[in-house]
């Protein structure tokens, strides 16, 4: 027992104490609100169920990271590029042209899918050419390399997008079909935010099944096991990863057409804090692991939505939600410190970590 | 065998296609329309067009390289291909953008650069114009790869020198007009760049002169080197150097000084953030944070207005250092059993919860929230006030200096040590008795510490700053350089700023695709030089180390 007393690094302390403080903090700011009591119930629902949209736009976008990192061990920091790749140029060449020649209105699914279309093909094409001509060839390289060419990618697609479209922010448009609230068992809820949550489920569960139940998705978690076994086994690895870019980017190309949905919006910068929050989110669930990489994604959006609300309402902070992201970024490294693996994960080699 | 030759057709093809992308690409982005104002000699080409070609240029430079060697002739042939095909692409994008209005997609595509594309004639003459010239061009290039080593560098460097001097004709034709008067501009220049003449002399001065010193050095080598000599050659150029530096503002002018303040800011932080990334290994996407600590901490100090308390530079100076070190040392606890990537998002995560709180009503009336911190005075020596850029280059360049001194002692010091075999591996330096914690901490705290002190020089030195300044942007460009010069090196990380802060400032055109260039540079370093243009020895051995020895499954 003492022994184990012995063990105990000065470290460690430090480390409990900054959890404790930080979760007395939250503890203290909850109950104040909760005391305070400063929102109807109906604006909670509503936080509560924007948090699970947003969620589950991280949830599809964490997929791309987790899916790179459980094959190559990198973080693919363009990622969130990859996401604002396809929908910025959807945005311009298709639904704007066809919202100004009415076509949007008068046939919104077909625009719809056109929309989507395009959006995953280009977010597919930047992602194989990043992995191409960036990655590919460093994989063998110490790991500081890759990582700084993937930084080095993500500014590159940004700018490369600015100069392309210009810097300006771009409206996207708006389908008459989801404007307004649906009452699902009697709230009210956006109609956007239900198409989101619906297509990221059904996006996710589709994608787990590919990925269990296919020869492909077999082939790539051979490559993710150990590459140099499956290279022996007759698989393709460099096309089992490029596969998990095209995967991972697709969903990503998705998630940037639901964003745009929602937020109507569209930007050369908006994939960057996404991107930031999705891997964040793909830690939190444990990253490799595609069921984490939701999950982690879902909690997130809850948090960060409920979070500024709850916790620091009570604290007496002006203005709270400009915090959302100090909140999701202490989560993170709070995750890092106490539960590296994450949620979901288990395994977690020194190799890895 | 018999297959050979139709692909390398295939090749030179798909080279030829690779290269007219990335010249659609660098005209779609308004690159080419951007740097095409700005003349290299004048009235014959623009930096526009060296953009344009450089790409088939320097395929087809690359492709005569893998020509056989009794079939140099054939290379010829294929530049000449590669230069038609890349330009191919370019007549595309010039008759689409003649015939639709393009540019409600791609604002970039302007009537301009379509001028500038088919050589301001009408589009058949001028598409006819571009296939010539980019095709002779890929020819050239292939020539060019042929000629023996004797002719070829004395050819590439005279070139290399025009169009350096061409690029920068603008700021040395300020200068020339300082020293020598009106009448010399004349003869030499015409508008804002040489005129073609004077762009001939210097091609062939420095061709001469090339030409000249290879051939001396190739008869110097059987010479014995006198070492007493060499040692008071190396000691006569350092004092020259030291003398050139502190004169340097009076030679430079007002807004040459400034430019190269806002270097030397950046060569702190630098060599700041190289103790952490080069010798430390630990990657720290979030050092904007500890600038911003420096910057916000000489603000609130120093400033005469609400917020600040009024103190003088020099009082407040030891505290913004002070602030930021400690600021280092606590950011630094939270991430200390991290490694790699998850180290770099969650400092990148640090830097950006330092400026969302300085952006935040919650520090408003401390900081000063989007406001930022106004009427911060500069500094002063002896009741003298420093304002002139002037004047304040000596107190970057006395930082510049600090900041040196430092790195290099600790570089080879104890600590040093420590720090590197943490670097090459953390599990071995722990067996041998480094105690990670400390070491740790030590990296990110003496980082910091430069962090902090270029910080504090910029507040005083812009009078006011905002939290837009402090955005992960900053983190990256100190990245950048410091990958550029070489990780881990000190002459590196000054070559590094040099060329990724200064040269920006000087041709603003490229301070708009400041960050694509840093991107794509990022990922061509990685990819062709990843120990930097000037490496340190150890980083450049263990980089190449996988070459030599075959790779061994890593598990």
């Amino acid at each position: 027992m003492l022994q184990r007393l012995q063990n105990i690094s000065f470290l460690d302390v430090a480390l409990w104490a900054l959890g404790a403080i930080i979760i007395f903090v939250v503890i203290w700011g909850t109950v104040a609100t909760i005391i305070e009591n400063p929102y109807p119930v109906h604006t909670w629902v509503e936080t509560v169920v924007a948090g699970i949209a947003q969620g589950s736009l991280y949830a599809l976008i964490a997929i791309g990271y987790t899916l790179v990192y459980g094959v190559l061990f990198m973080i693919n920091f363009a990622h969130g590029e990859f996401f604002m790749s396809g929908v910025i140029t959807a945005t311009i060449f298709v639904a704007q042209p066809m919202q100004a020649t009415g076509f949007l209105d008068a046939h919104p699914i077909i625009s719809m899918l056109l929309i989507v279309i395009v959006s995953i093909s280009v977010s597919v094409g930047v992602a194989l050419l990043t992995e191409r001509v960036a990655y590919r060839l460093l994989r063998k390289a110490p790991r500081l390399v890759p990582l700084i060419t993937a930084i080095g990618a993500s500014f590159f697609w940004q700018y490369f997008f600015r100069g392309l479209y210009g810097s300006k922010v771009k409206p996207f448009p708006q389908f008459e079909v989801l404007t307004g609230k649906a009452a699902i068992f009697g709230i009210p809820i956006l109609k956007s935010h239900i198409l989101v949550i619906i297509a990221a489920v059904l996006m996710l569960i589709g994608l787990y099944i590919f990925i269990m139940k296919t020869k492909v998705g077999k082939s790539i978690r051979a490559v993710a096991e150990n590459k140099d076994v499956a290279a022996l086994m007759g698989i393709n690895v460099d096309k089992a990863v490029s596969i998990t870019f095209a995967m991972g980017s697709a969903m990503a190309g998705i998630a940037g057409v639901l964003f745009a949905v929602v937020f109507r919006q569209v930007h050369f910068f908006m994939g960057f804090i996404p991107g930031i929050k999705a891997f964040t989110a793909a830690v939190l669930g444990g990253i490799g692991s595609v069921p984490g990489a939701a999950l982690g994604g879902f909690i997130l959006g809850m948090v960060e939505s409920i979070g500024p609300g709850l916790f620091l309402e009570g604290l007496n902070i002006p203005a709270p939600h400009q915090l959302k992201d100090v909140i999701a970024f202490t989560l993170l490294v709070l995750v890092l410190i106490f539960r590296p693996q994450g949620i979901l994960g288990e395994r977690l080699s020194e190799e890895k970590a | 065998m018999i297959n050979t030759k139709s692909i390398e057709i295939r090749d030179i093809i798909k080279l030829g296609l690779i290269a007219g992308v990335i010249e659609l690409s660098l005209s779609m982005i308004g690159f080419i329309d951007l740097l095409g104002t700005r003349e290299v000699v004048s009235g014959i080409f623009t930096l526009g067009h060296v953009f344009m070609f450089a790409a088939p240029f320097g395929l087809a430079f690359v492709s005569a390289g893998k020509v056989p060697a009794d079939e140099k002739n054939k290379a010829l042939g294929h530049g000449f291909l590669i230069g038609v095909i890349a330009a191919l692409p370019m007549i595309i994008l010039a008759v689409l953008a003649t015939f639709f209005d393009v540019r409600q997609f791609l604002p970039n595509v302007s009537p301009s650069l379509i001028a500038l594309i088919i050589f301001h004639q009408n589009l058949t003459v001028g598409s006819l114009i571009l296939v010539i010239v980019s095709g002779v061009l890929g020819l050239l290039a292939a020539g060019l790869h042929i000629l023996p080593e004797r002719i070829q560098h004395p050819l590439v460097t005279g070139l290399g020198w025009v169009l350096i001097a061409g690029t920068f004709s603008e700021l040395l034709l300020g200068r020339v007009r300082a020293f020598f008067g009106r009448g010399v501009v004349k003869l030499i220049f015409k508008g804002k760049a040489f005129n073609p003449l004077a762009a001939l002399i210097i091609l062939v001065a420095t061709i001469g002169i090339t030409y000249w010193l290879d051939t001396r050095s190739h008869k110097k080598e059987e010479k014995v080197v006198d070492i007493k000599k060499m040692q008071k050659m190396t000691k006569i150029r350092i004092g020259l150097g030291i003398l050139l530096l502190l004169l340097s503002p009076l030679i430079l002018g007002t807004y040459l000084t400034e430019v190269v303040n806002n270097v030397g800011l950046y060569v702190i932080m630098g060599l700041g953030l190289n103790i952490v990334v080069g010798f430390a290994g630990l990657l720290d996407l979030g050092y904007v944070a500890f600038f911003a600590i420096g910057a916000y901490m000489m603000g609130i100090l120093t400033s005469e207005g609400d917020i600040g308390l009024g103190l003088s530079f020099w009082t407040a100076l030891p505290f913004c250092v002070l602030a930021s070190t400690l600021a280092g040392v606590i950011l630094g606890i939270p991430v200390l059993g991290m490694r790699g990537d998850y180290l770099a998002i969650v400092t990148l995560g640090f830097g950006e919860i330092i400026r969302i709180l300085a952006l935040s009503d919650m520090l408003k009336p401390f900081i000063g929230g989007a406001q930022g911190i106004l009427q911060i005075p500069k500094p002063s020596i002896f009741g003298f006030d420093l304002i002139q850029p002037g004047h304040l280059f000596y107190i970057v360049l006395l930082g510049v200096l600090l900041a040196a001194f430092i790195s290099w002692r600790l570089r080879d010091s104890r600590l040093g040590r420590q720090w590197m075999a943490m670097r090459d591996d953390e599990d071995v330096a722990e067996a041998m008795g480094i105690n990670l914690v400390g070491t740790k901490l030590m990296a990110f705290a003496s980082g910091a510490f430069f962090g902090g002190l270029a910080g504090a020089i910029f507040a005083s030195k812009l009078t006011s700053i905002f939290p837009h300044s402090f955005n992960l942007i900053v983190s990256i460009n100190v990245l950048s350089l410091i990958i550029v010069g070489g990780l881990g090196s000190l002459p590196g990380v000054v070559v590094g700023a040099l060329v990724l802060v200064g040269l920006p400032e000087l041709l603003r055109e490229f301070a708009e695709h400041r960050m694509l260039i840093y991107g794509a540079l990022l990922i061509v370093m990685m990819l062709a030089k990843p120990e930097g243009f000037w490496p340190s020895e150890v980083i450049k051995r263990e980089l190449h180390a996988h070459e030599k020895s075959e790779p061994i499954s890593s598990d």
